[in-house]
């Protein structure tokens, strides 16, 4: 009974992030959310797996495709969609936009565009956790391209050789902007890139929440029992443009047969039919939660609308801190 | 005919680089989305299809290294064009650029040559925000061996780009993305421009402007309003930042004796500290009045277009100067900048002004 309550949370929660980005991309024409945005749309299952097994306490950090994970790990929908709409109650108050969002109450500590560039940050956490002795764990999603900058590698090891609770979550959705992973990479397989490090890791289909649940579970009871890093490849499909709202496939950069497959492996589309077939969900009660997520949604987008501005003079604030 | 040609600058640096890659096969291109369909904002188009993958080099995200790979490559006898497509993915590759492609011709005593190109984009609007809009260039500028070249216009881009892709000097070049949209008048003959410094882009007796990059079309915006005024602007394209050579801006400000300099990035130590301290060296008696700079408030570039609108600097903010410099009283450039708004539609801050289409 339990178990069934937990797969209907976790899939509630990938249907909300579901039904917020294409809420922003709906809405993106408005004008109104004039900063880039890169949805998380078909990665859901990685973002939601993952988090099922963290706490408060666990920090993450996450990259320009941070919707997924900041929604997944609780933070505030609010504080995002007037974020992104460059209001004062957005979570950096409009000063960062989509690519920028964090919520400390929620242990999300930042988001940051330059690819690679977050991840020695969440080496530092853990270092912090190590130092001071503290039992929680350090989360870095990134993407397939972020693995390929050198700061990576430096972090990868430091973090073994020093024995930091740091999960590495790297979501392989095969691009990096429209340049394929096998114009940059010998082969899909980057679990590679940690093994050479000494890091454990596992690969498994990143759209199958079961499966990333399983890893998820695996890694952080790993990270926490040894004491030591681990890393997670996450197979995946982004269905829309790198950055915008819309679906890109016209021009034609995506094989066929990948997008294809890619759309047939929706982590949404997966969970739905197992979860009808088995008798946990039926099809009033997925309309119940989608037309329940809704309402938020439109709350939230009437928040952010009526929210206010962030005064002009505001902007000299908080250059250095006091 | 082909005289009256306009294309963008986009189009005009494509053009240099494909010419310049058909006359000489040591050039290759290199870069993060070098061979994408969007092509560099369009300015790689046609290359990979020429050219092939091998002198069309797409790459993993690898900044640090592909700096160096260039460096290398071209120590050993290529002459790499690395293109970075924001400034800030340029902070990965600045050891290699600091501490070798700038170097590496003096401390061999002159013999070894690091021919490279490297290509940055300053991004600017739709709240791209604190790390995808920044214009770094006092950054390279600072660096002893290297060259610092920022065109305005498509023409002298077109010919910078030639010239840069035929010398032995590492240069960095450096494109806002809003004058990449603008249109002027390219020859397709267009050979190679001196990279020899700044250009005077309008005569005038009163005031000397120095801008740069994008900020050249909010001048020549201002100066036009000034003339109805009965103020002459002398605008001076400051076109190579580093090496610096000020001896046209000395000339101009020995004529007109009142100065500003315009930057698109920070003003506190920018572009214009450097000019308004040489000329105070230069010209301290002369000068009737003390040099005004202009440039952006020293704080990150903020994503939310209600805190970009005071951000970035505009026509209205040169007028205000100019109205300084010239003793208006505050009825005069209240006039100024009501001509302004009427010949300037009010747009937000985070979209190129449609007004800036060319030719220039
Ligand atoms: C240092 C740096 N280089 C290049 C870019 C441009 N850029 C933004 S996102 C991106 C793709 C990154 O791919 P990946 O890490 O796989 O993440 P995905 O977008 O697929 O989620 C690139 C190249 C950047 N932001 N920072
Ligand atoms: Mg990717």
């Amino acid at each position: 009974m339990d178990s069934n309550k937990d797969e209907i949370i976790d899939f509630e929660k990938m249907i909300r992030i579901r039904l917020i980005e294409e809420a922003i991309a709906e809405k993106y024409s408005d004008q109104e959310m004039r900063c880039p945005v890169h949805l998380s749309i078909g990665q859901e299952a990685a973002a939601v797996g993952v988090m099922s097994f963290l706490n408060k306490e666990d920090k993450i950090y996450s990259t320009h495709r941070c919707h997924a994970h900041y929604l997944a790990k609780g933070g505030n929908l609010n504080a995002m969609i007037s974020e992104i709409h460059g209001k004062v109650s957005g979570c950096c108050g409009g000063r960062g936009g989509s690519m920028h969002l964090f919520d400390d109450d929620a242990g999300i500590i930042a988001s940051l565009p330059i690819v690679g560039s977050v991840i020695p940050l969440a080496v530092g956490s853990a270092l912090t956790f190590k130092l001071k002795k503290m039992h929680n764990i350090s989360v870095v999603f990134f993407g397939d391209g972020a693995i390929e900058e050198g700061v990576y590698h430096e972090s990868a090891n430091f973090a073994k050789i020093h024995n930091l609770p740091v999960l590495f979550v790297c979501e392989n959705n095969l691009y990096s902007v429209y340049t394929p992973l096998k114009f940059r990479q010998p082969n899909n397989d980057l679990t590679r890139l940690a093994t050479s490090y000494g890091i454990e890791n596992i690969r498994c289909d990143g759209n199958n929440i079961k499966k990333v649940k399983s890893a998820s579970e695996i890694a952080t009871k790993h990270i926490k029992d040894k004491k030591e890093p681990f890393f997670l490849q996450l197979d995946t499909f982004r269905h829309r443009e790198h950055c915008g709202p819309n679906f890109d496939d016209d021009l034609g950069y995506r094989e066929e047969d990948e997008i294809k497959i890619g759309f047939i492996n929706d982590p949404i589309l997966i969970e739905k039919d197992r979860l009808i077939k088995k008798g946990i969900l039926d099809k009033n009660k997925i309309l119940k939660i989608e037309n329940n997520i809704k309402i938020e949604i439109e709350k939230a987008f009437t928040f952010a609308k009526q929210d206010d501005f962030p005064s002009r003079a505001s902007a000299e604030e908080h250059l250095y801190a006091k | 005919m082909q005289n009256d040609r306009k294309i963008t600058m986009s189009q005009a640096i494509g053009e240099a680089t494909l010419e310049a890659m058909k006359k000489d096969d040591t050039i290759f291109v290199i870069g993060e989305g070098v061979t994408d369909p969007k092509k560099i904002f369009g300015t790689t188009s046609e290359l990979v299809e020429k050219f092939g993958i091998d002198r069309v080099i797409e790459s993993p995200i690898a900044e640090n290294g592909l700096m160096g790979f260039c460096i290398g490559s071209a120590l050993s006898g290529m002459r790499p064009l690395l293109i970075h497509q924001r400034v800030e993915f340029a902070l990965l590759s600045m050891e290699q650029i600091i501490n070798n492609a700038a170097k590496m011709h003096y401390i061999s005593n002159g013999k070894h040559n690091v021919p490279v190109v490297v290509r940055l984009i300053v991004g600017r609007g739709w709240g791209q925000g604190p790390a995808h809009s920044q214009s770094l260039e006092p950054l390279f500028a600072y660096i002893p061996g290297l060259r610092v070249a920022m065109p305005a216009f498509a023409s002298d881009a077109k010919g910078m780009m030639l010239t840069a892709l035929s010398e032995n000097i590492p240069t960095i070049f450096i494109e806002h993305r809003w004058c990449h949209y603008v249109t002027g008048k390219v020859d397709s003959d267009t050979s190679n421009v001196l990279l020899d410094g700044p250009s005077v882009v309008r005569s005038g007796s009163d005031i000397t402007i120095v801008a740069t990059s994008y900020m050249l079309y909010e001048a020549i915006l201002a100066s036009d309003i000034a003339k109805e005024f009965n103020i002459f602007i002398e605008i001076v394209d400051l076109r190579i930042i580093k090496p610096l050579k000020l001896e046209k801006i000395v000339e101009s400000v020995s004529k007109t004796k009142r100065l500003i300099c315009v930057d698109t990035g920070f003003k506190e130590y920018g572009l214009g500290a450097e000019i308004s301290a040489s000329i105070f060296e230069a010209l301290f008696k002369d000068l009737l009045k003390p040099v005004k700079r202009i440039g952006l408030p020293d704080r990150p570039t903020p994503s939310s277009r209600f805190l970009a609108a005071d951000y970035y600097p505009t026509a209205e903010n040169i007028l205000n100067e100019i109205g300084k410099l010239m003793d208006f009283n505050s009825h005069k450039v209240e006039q100024m900048i009501e001509m302004l708004k009427i010949k300037k539609p009010d747009i937000n801050a985070d979209v190129p002004n449609p007004l800036f289409k060319g030719p220039f």
